[in-house]
């Protein structure tokens, strides 16, 4: 295999865990519900459970698409996490409090109380999709880094990464484009959350509140997407030529989507399993919906990527300075790791199975009154 | 402080504090697994109830070590950018591959394991326990082969094109994979793990026995316990034994640094405390042979013939070396595009050089010593606790086998006092380990000084202070809720 196959293979599948990523984030869009006023203590409390068998799932697949990062495009990991050190501090922060909170919240002693693990739990809910969203968004409006690989050799000042705003990431809150795909994922995995409950909760109470926010919420999420889509195929890219130079191009993004008609499809398909998701969801007879809208944003989130860096684009531009910017060629670990990293991939499978047979075998009850009420235990 | 330094003390109480969690999930997780085959095989109530106690125990500090896990791995990048780049062909695989075939493994077992028992078959419980904490052992074999690499960084080769040390084939993979430090480190950090969990076991069952509550199920939990804790400790040393001997071979300053060796020789002596010393028993846990060489810090820092007969230079010999490997690699840069006879002349002096091309990046030789009086105590206090833990769990598993604890309330005490003496031991261990190789975080490759990221000593300050916070919270919080689950107990009814 060439080296140029494996390093779009290894963009393939950090796409893939991108979008497995989103869509667990079922967890933290569902996890915000529990600040909802008509839900009592019982049914937050049936929400929380849901979430609860759930979230180590998502945490796993939060590490893994790190690690994955890191393995396969390390410059990435390096200029990113040491350069928008805040975004990503604050992002671990409110993965750290999401962690404890589920076993904590309920335990005598627990210092925070049920409510201070509760707001944990709703501050990551927000938090942990908008900033993956904003970072994420920045993959087409850029950053303010410069990337010297020659630096090493300079006792004086050694990294080879550095960011140029004394914002360290931050500086993305005034990239409305960036913003916008932030709330888009708040947005998303607030519904896919509500799915998720309304699918494998059995309470009338709390299914009714699902319904009510997929009511509330499902249109202005489609309106905030296109509205994210349209900018995107409006603005400017980033094109790499053969020799690696970086030139800003006009309507790249609306080229890739033109060029790759496969990720073209895939964004249309996706979307359109995510609308169906939600239309099933919104029937009041219907507890469906979820596994339609997950498999569609699994779809959508990777043809975002596809298009921020396949078809010769930078997919970490440099707005300091355009020839430091990311591309999967420039960033990406040797070929020899890489070849090792994908026959470590086919075991991918095997994992994947093994999650859905347990989760088919844990999900087969759904959550009940009963079971929260009862001696087992539970969150 | 500088950024370096704040960076340096952020890592380290992350880690530190990681592995206050992550040993008693490794030793519990073993514990309960034999709990539950035996519920399964000899269809007893009792030990159901007993591993499901274990259990809740089990849940309340998982959480906290996955939560300190995540933090290690996002530091790399946030803090050591250098690193990441530097290494990052060589170390995001393990971490990688550590994701995908441990991590989730752990993560979908657990939820099977404490909220499945009245949702899956009998078998499908006890193989999702034992999955739940093989997955544990899988996790920590794939980050310490990333450690391991760290201590002795086989298969790697550096690339001026990239700037940065790559795999040297896909063979070498094999090598890192297999790596003598990282397989060591492994058997030694797991069964340590055993240690801790099999100590914390005993303790808490020893209070139980002094309460006289609980008392069937805590000689049960005790006897396991203690088995899984001598098993583990008498694994540690060996373990231990070969990891003097791959620091004697790969990393020679932590092992003079640890004996406190200003002028080694041979028939090296061991000092168990100052003054105190056996002749010829240096040597020979370094080396396996009575004549073997073990150099002290001055030889190293002035130069010596090592046992296979190479000669080592001196550090200042490899920082000059060092030196002119990065002017080298400068000019090759330089010159590739628009020179390349020029180029080709600094690639042959960077080849030349390049094995000592992180030496370069030090001030003066004396940097290459860690801080001995921390390195060479934890390593004392490490063994010594060692010895206590293993002697007080060989007795008080003795006594309860032989139904003889009636007034020996003493051993009980003293079990129970372990408990934190078991966890100091690990993390003297990680000191001597950690502390010990400083300053490289690569050895030989790359010094912390160079691995860094650029970042305000404000902006880390902050971090860590907020993390200080963070881990102090969740550790009282932590402590108050399993005294909590230990004082309620089990509540078996046989009592």
């Amino acid at each position: 295999m060439t080296y140029e196959i494996l390093q779009n293979y290894w963009w393939c599948l950090v796409s893939l865990l991108g979008g497995l990523l989103v869509a667990l984030m079922f967890v933290q869009g569902a996890n915000l519900h529990l600040g909802n006023k008509k839900l009592d203590n019982v049914q937050k409390r049936m929400v929380l459970n849901a979430t609860g068998r759930k979230w180590e799932l998502t945490f796993t697949t939060l590490v893994t698409f790190g690690g994955a990062f890191f393995a396969s495009f390390p410059l990435f990991y390096s200029t990113s996490f040491g350069g928008a050190y805040w975004v990503w501090m604050i992002l671990l922060v409110t993965f750290v409090f999401q962690a404890v909170s589920y076993e904590f919240q309920h335990k005598k002693g627990n210092l925070l109380g049920v409510k201070g693990f509760r707001i944990a739990l709703m501050v990551n809910g927000f938090l942990a999709p908008f900033l993956v969203g904003t970072a994420v968004g920045t993959f087409f409006t850029g950053s303010d880094f410069t990337v010297d690989k020659a630096a090493i050799a300079d006792p004086s000042s050694p990294v080879i990464s550095t960011w140029g705003s004394g914002w360290h990431g931050l500086e993305a809150l005034a990239q409305p484009h960036a913003v916008l795909l932030g709330l888009c994922l708040v947005g998303l995995t607030t519904l896919l959350g509500a799915l998720y409950v309304l699918q494998y909760v059995e309470n009338g109470g709390v299914r009714k509140r699902m319904h009510e926010t997929i009511h509330r919420f499902s249109i202005p999420f489609v309106i905030l997407f296109v509205a994210w889509l349209a900018m995107l195929v409006l603005r400017n890219g980033y094109a790499v030529d053969p020799d690696g130079t970086v030139t800003v191009q006009q309507y790249k993004y609306l080229d890739n989507l033109l060029q790759m008609p496969g990720v073209l499809a895939m964004l249309v398909v996706g979307v359109g399993l995510i609308i169906w998701g939600l239309a099933q969801g919104a029937q009041i007879e219907s507890h469906r919906g979820f596994w339609p809208a997950a498999g569609g944003t699994v779809l959508v989130v990777m043809a975002v990527f596809f298009l921020a860096g396949l078809n010769n684009t930078a997919y970490y531009p440099s707005n300091t300075d355009l020839q430091s910017s990311l591309t999967i060629r420039n960033s990406s670990s040797s070929y020899f790791t890489l070849t090792v990293m994908s026959w470590v991939s086919l075991l991918i499978p095997f994992v994947v199975a093994y999650i859905a047979y347990a989760w088919r075998a844990m999900d087969r009850k759904k959550i009940t009154l009963d079971e929260i009420e009862g001696p087992g235990n539970k969150y | 402080m500088e950024v370096i330094t704040w960076s340096r003390l952020q890592f380290a109480m992350t880690a530190a504090y990681h592995w206050l969690f992550v040993p008693l999930t490794l030793g519990l997780a073993l514990v309960m697994a034999i709990m539950e085959t035996l519920y399964v095989v000899k269809k007893d109530d009792s030990w159901k109830k007993t591993a499901q106690f274990w259990m809740k125990v089990f849940a309340i500090n998982f959480a906290v070590g996955i939560a300190t896990g995540i933090i290690l791995e996002f530091e790399f990048g946030t803090n050591w950018s250098n690193y990441s780049w530097f290494v990052g062909d060589m170390f995001g695989a393990p971490l990688a591959i550590e994701g995908i075939l441990a991590f989730f493994m752990e993560a979908t077992f657990f939820a099977v394991m404490f909220f499945g028992w009245e949702k899956v078959s009998k078998r499908f419980h006890l193989a999702s326990t034992w999955l739940t904490g093989i997955g544990a052992a899988i996790s920590a074999y794939w980050i310490l082969v990333a450690n391991g690499w760290m201590q002795n960084p086989v298969g790697t080769t550096f690339n001026p094109d990239t700037v940065r040390s790559e795999m040297a084939s896909a063979q070498a993979f094999w090598e890192v994979v297999t790596n003598p430090v990282a397989v060591s480190k492994f058997f030694h950090s797991v069964t340590s793990g055993w240690v801790v969990g099999g100590v914390f076991v005993a303790g808490v069952s020893s209070w139980y026995l002094l309460k006289g509550r609980e008392t069937v199920f805590a000689k049960k939990s005790l006897l396991i316990g203690g088995l899984v804790g001598i098993i583990g400790s008498f694994a540690v040393m060996l373990s231990g034994d070969s990891s003097g001997v791959h620091a004697a071979e790969f990393q020679p300053m932590k092992l003079a640094a640890a004996e406190g060796l200003r002028d080694g020789g041979r028939r090296a002596a061991f000092t168990i405390v100052p003054g105190v010393r056996i002749p010829g028993m240096l040597s020979i846990l370094a080396t396996h042979s009575l004549d073997g060489y073990v150099p002290g810090i001055n030889d190293i820092l002035n130069g010596y013939t090592d046992n296979d007969g190479n000669e080592i230079p001196s550090v200042a010999e490899k920082m000059e070396r060092g030196r002119m490997a990065l002017d080298a690699l400068a000019a090759y840069r330089e010159n590739r595009e628009t020179d390349p006879e020029a180029a080709a002349a600094a690639r042959a002096i960077l080849d030349e050089n390049v094995q000592y091309m992180g030496y370069g990046h030090l001030e003066k030789p004396e940097d290459v010593i860690p801080p001995v009086g921390i390195v060479f105590w934890s390593f004392r206090l490490m063994i010594g606790i060692g010895m206590l833990l293993l002697l007080v769990l060989l007795l008080t598993v003795w006594f309860t086998w032989k139904e003889k604890l009636k007034g020996k309330k003493w051993l009980l005490w003293t079990m129970l006092c372990c408990i934190p003496l078991a966890y100091l031991c690990g993390q003297f261990g990680w000191i001597v380990a950690e502390v010990g190789r400083q300053p490289w975080t690569i050895q030989g490759l790359l010094p912390v000084n160079v691995a860094i990221s650029s970042l305000s000593a404000a902006a880390v300050k902050t971090t860590f202070f907020i993390f200080l916070g963070v881990f102090a919270l969740f550790l009282i919080i932590e402590i108050r809720i399993m005294l909590g689950a230990i004082r309620k107990g089990p509540q078996i009814s046989e009592d």
